[in-house]
């Protein structure tokens, strides 16, 4: 065993050294082993470590239990107290966080919120219908305009702009979805990226409307109304939004109201549907599921929950480019779902702060963010392909797989 | 049965497909150069038992052993180049290869260009209709002319043993004559064994040396063509008298 | 300049992309045939060729080779970039599809999207963020025609792709490894009884996809003096959309599809805004998934399932 492994080894690097040298080592005209070196070391010891761990496990005697991994471990140990405290707990903390951290924190806090709405709503079309949908972020960019555009224009307040920005985005979403409909997985991932770049090539080219690459800015933030009883009689005063701690518990309650509606639709009729198509679309439609008009319904449904957060963030920002909406950000939220688990909440908002409050963290390594996340994409798929935390249906399917076969 | 120049000896083979047990201990063993034929209804695992005997299955347990050597855990193309081929049931025609390509395709592994072309102009004499067809795509042709094909195809790698899946599937009871009496004919000629599995039990039994009859993922009933043809059990259960 | 030699150029402009084009879709199409999945990295690794076309390119002029055997500098700059690219797309399919190939198709995507991310990032970090330039090799002298010019350059490129693509069609036709590329492709379990090693067979593809892929970002980098890291992106929306068009899995196809492609380019930016251009590739490519999924030369095998 041991010989074959390190024949693998050898192959493996020598590979990588055929891939690494040239284009780690001639960034400019001049040879830099150094760089090469670095790079080919990393890969090596990964590789070394991964024989080791290898070696190791089959020298352990097999004693016939099935390890069991820490993931189920730290469940069990969560689930030992009832479902009330814990969610308490994080509640508790989620909004006693902003009076312990710094604006730089809390700053990161929205964006992780932000990107939990996203997660969640893209989780209903991937993770429950299995669509493979690339361009998601165009929704986003839909809510962001919507927003904007109607406060710039016509002066709209925050709240009367939102229920207009989630028809939209419904609409668009439909839009989107109707000619994918009938196409298989790989198109479909195709062509949704495709759109989602025409939607932003359209708000990159449009000036008169969108003010193409200077994108758009001065909306104003979302406000509060209370009545005042002054001299003057009974008025409404407005209370814009504007400190970032007000902002975060604004974000913290769009996010819990996600949470609440994605787990009401995930337990509906129609997620049960949406899972069904994921599963078997054949089948789904032959059971009487009206396929169509259900994946439409996803689409909607996930193009509206990310055109909420995209007007948020329009106008937590009080500026919006097309930049901001790059085929990236996609696979950044696309990343978020597959590390927390295709179909899983909970591991949606675990990954979504995993993701993008480490490289705030270490902020040295900040350039390696999207080769990070990329390169977990593709682990995950490997290794673990149901998620750091996998939704509980998911976890009963991979159990039934793992039976033994009866003997007779 | 114990037999020494088994070319092909299974010894309690079982194969699952999924939580499926399908073959539950097959024991059977061919001898060099017969022809033998494994009958049995529809899903009782004839198919899969050329299946795992070619490695497309894995066989979770038992042993296969092919002129002794043990063959359970190759791949399928180690297996063919064994010397072993097969037309599977459906014949796995390549649709958008001329029928000459098909017959390339079966030759894969050799590289004697001499003997390949004796060999073609053999499957030729033996379908002469196959000749016709030539550039022909795989795809257009009638069922049996696919089915000629495929067992061209088989033939053009030189096998020293010939699984056949169902040759007689789908095609009119004249059709089905000449294609066995051809399975004889390249028995006769060419001395090579032949695993039949077929459904047409009457047929089946009519050319073969032994039968196997097998039910629900296991062999029921071995002996000798001749005598399984008397049998009443074979009889009542498969010749519809 | 009149309009018909106005259009002439356009034509020369649109075979010219269209070529290019052609060869990154013969990538898709042929991974595509075998494992029908879609290689996502496959716009990385045509960027991954451009890269070493310039580092090698840049090499042999500062040894100043080029001036004194020109034709041995091309071959050896296409012929580095393209066996590197091949040993990347083997390693792309031994890490990201080989391990997947029995999952289901969404995890098989989402990694090799995956890889596609971490190989464009990798190059953005090992070779920057901004532009590099290629050698300019080629003068601007050209041929001349009825008010039409054609560079040196332009003729090079479009006959190298063009010896590339009947090559490919020679070697899928006539050799005993493209005859077991295509058998893999038709029926995977046949070709294996037939002794067939079809790992060997997908990863064989898995390298003259991706190489042909390289010899065009080679072109391109040739023909538009630069190349980034991120430059792959758009033409792999192209590229797949000509490979889509001509019907994915065929390779007379993916050629006829990145020309039409191509000339739908030239002749938008010719007469409309160019701005928009991009849109209209886009557009083409869901009309043509939307009305004819099987595209213009398909064979017919696009199910409706995942």
């Amino acid at each position: 065993m041991i010989q074959k492994e390190l024949k693998k080894l050898v192959v493996y690097g020598a590979f990588l050294v055929i891939i690494l040298t040239p284009m780690l080592g001639f960034r400019s005209t001049t040879f830099e082993p150094g760089r090469v070196l670095k790079i080919l070391g990393i890969f090596m010891t990964i590789l070394v470590l991964n024989i080791v761990v290898k070696f190791i496990r089959s020298q352990k005697k097999d004693d016939g239990r099935k390890k069991t991994p820490w993931t189920e471990v730290v469940r069990k140990r969560i689930n030992r107290y009832p479902k009330v405290y814990t969610l308490g707990g994080l509640l508790a903390l989620a909004f006693a966080f902003p009076m312990f951290a710094d604006n730089y924190m809390i700053d990161v806090g929205i964006t992780c919120l932000i990107y939990v709405c996203l997660g969640l709503g893209l989780n209903i079309v991937v993770g429950l219908c299995g669509l493979l949908d690339l361009g998601y972020i165009a929704f986003y960019a839909v809510g962001a305009y919507t927003y904007s555009l109607l406060n710039l224009t016509f002066g709209l307040s925050f709240w009367a702009a939102l229920p207009l920005g989630i028809v939209l985005g419904m609409v668009v979403g439909c839009i989107i979805g109707y000619p994918t409909l009938k196409m298989r997985g790989d198109y479909l991932a195709i062509v949704t990226l495709g759109f989602g770049e025409i939607v932003r090539l359209v708000l990159n080219n449009w000036d008169s409307l969108t003010a193409g690459p200077n994108g758009l800015f001065g909306m104003k933030r979302p406000a509060l109304y209370y009545p005042s009883f002054g001299e003057d009689g009974f008025t409404w005063v407005t209370y814009y939004l504007k400190s970032l701690p007000s902002l975060y518990y604004f974000i913290l309650l769009i996010a819990i109201l996600t949470i609440i509606g994605v787990r009401r639709l995930d337990n509906s009729r129609i997620g049960r549907a949406w899972i069904a198509i994921r599963e078997d679309e054949v089948a789904a439609e032959l059971s009487g599921v009206p396929t169509t008009w259900i994946k439409l319904l996803a689409y909607a449904l996930g193009a509206g929950f990310a055109s909420v957060a995209g007007a948020f963030f329009a106008a937590k920002l009080s500026y919006t480019n097309p930049n901001f909406f790059l085929f990236m950000e996609s696979c950044i939220v696309l990343c978020i779902v597959v590390l927390g688990g295709v179909g899983s909440i909970p591991g949606i908002v675990v990954a979504a702060f995993v993701l993008i409050a480490a490289p705030e963290v270490f902020r040295g390594l900040e350039n390696f963010r999207m080769l990070a996340f990329g390169g977990i994409m593709t682990t995950m798929m490997i290794l673990k392909p149901e998620g750091l935390i996998p939704a509980s249906r998911r976890r009963r399917e991979l159990r039934a797989d793992q039976e033994p076969p009866p003997k007779d | 049965m114990t037999n020494p120049q088994a070319i092909l000896k299974l010894t309690d083979v079982h194969t699952y497909y999924g939580n499926i047990h399908a073959l539950k201990g097959i024991s059977c063993s061919i001898s060099k150069g017969e022809i033998a034929c494994l009958i049995g209804a529809n899903g009782a695992g004839k198919s899969t038992t050329l299946m795992t005997i070619f490695g497309v299955q894995r066989a979770s347990q038992g042993k296969i052993l092919f002129n002794g050597k043990p063959i359970q855990d190759l791949k399928p193309e180690k297996v063919a180049a064994l010397g072993v081929s097969q037309t599977p049931e459906g014949r796995q025609i390549f649709p958008r290869m001329s029928t000459y390509e098909n017959l390339e395709m079966g030759a894969f592994l050799r590289r004697d260009k001499g003997e390949v072309q004796k060999d073609l102009e053999w499957v030729f004499s033996l379908f002469p209709v196959l000749k016709d067809r030539m550039g022909q795509l795989g795809g257009t042709l009638s069922g049996g002319e696919q089915q000629m094909l495929a067992i061209g195809r088989a033939l053009m790698s030189r096998p020293e043993l010939l699984l056949l899946d169902e040759p007689s599937l789908g095609l009119a009871p004249k059709l089905v004559e000449v294609i066995f009496e051809t399975i004889l004919q390249i028995n006769q000629d060419s001395g090579t064994t032949i695993f039949l599995v077929e459904q047409n039990a009457n047929m089946a039994l009519g050319i073969s040396d032994t039968g196997y009859v097998m039910e629900t993922g296991k062999i029921v009933l071995a002996d000798k063509s001749s005598v399984l043809l008397e049998s009443e059990q074979v009889k009542k259960a498969y010749l519809g008298e | 300049m009149d309009l018909s030699s106005f259009l002439l150029q356009q034509i020369i402009n649109a075979v010219f992309l269209g070529s290019i084009y052609s060869l990154i879709a013969l990538g898709y199409t042929m991974v595509y045939g075998i494992i029908e999945l879609i290689n996502f990295a496959h716009g990385e690794l045509f960027t991954a060729g451009a890269f070493i076309g310039v580092i090698v390119l840049t090499a042999l002029q500062q040894m100043g080779f080029v001036e004194t055997h020109f034709v041995l500098t091309m071959i050896i700059v296409f012929v580095m970039s393209m066996s590197y690219v091949a040993v990347l797309g083997v390693a792309v399919e031994h890490v990201a599809y080989k391990p997947l190939r029995t999952s289901s198709r969404l995890s098989a995507l989402l990694s090799a999207l995956g890889m596609s991310i971490f190989l464009s990032n990798g190059m953005m970090l090992s070779q920057g963020v901004s532009d590099r330039a290629y050698p300019q090799v080629f003068g601007i002298e050209g041929i001349e025609f009825m008010g039409a010019r054609i560079t040196n350059g332009q003729i090079f490129i479009i006959i190298l792709a063009v010896a590339l693509m009947v090559g490919l069609q020679l070697f899928v036709h006539r050799t005993r490894l493209g005859k077991a590329m295509r058998a893999t492709a038709q029926n995977k379990t046949m070709a294996r009884i037939l002794g067939i090693d079809i790992d060997q067979t997908i990863r064989i593809t898995f390298m003259i996809g991706p190489a042909l892929g390289a010899a065009a970002g080679v072109m391109v980098g040739l023909h538009y003096g630069a190349v980034r890291f991120d430059m792959g992106f758009i033409f792999m929306i192209k590229a797949f959309a000509a490979a889509i068009l001509g019907g994915i899995g065929s390779i007379p196809g993916a050629m006829l599809g990145g020309l039409i492609i191509g000339t739908i380019e030239v002749m938008w930016a010719a007469f409309l805004p160019s701005a928009w251009k991009d849109v209209t590739t886009f557009t083409v490519l869901i009309m043509v998934l939307y009305f004819k999924p099987s595209g213009l030369l398909g064979e017919g095998t696009t199910e409706v399932r995942v």
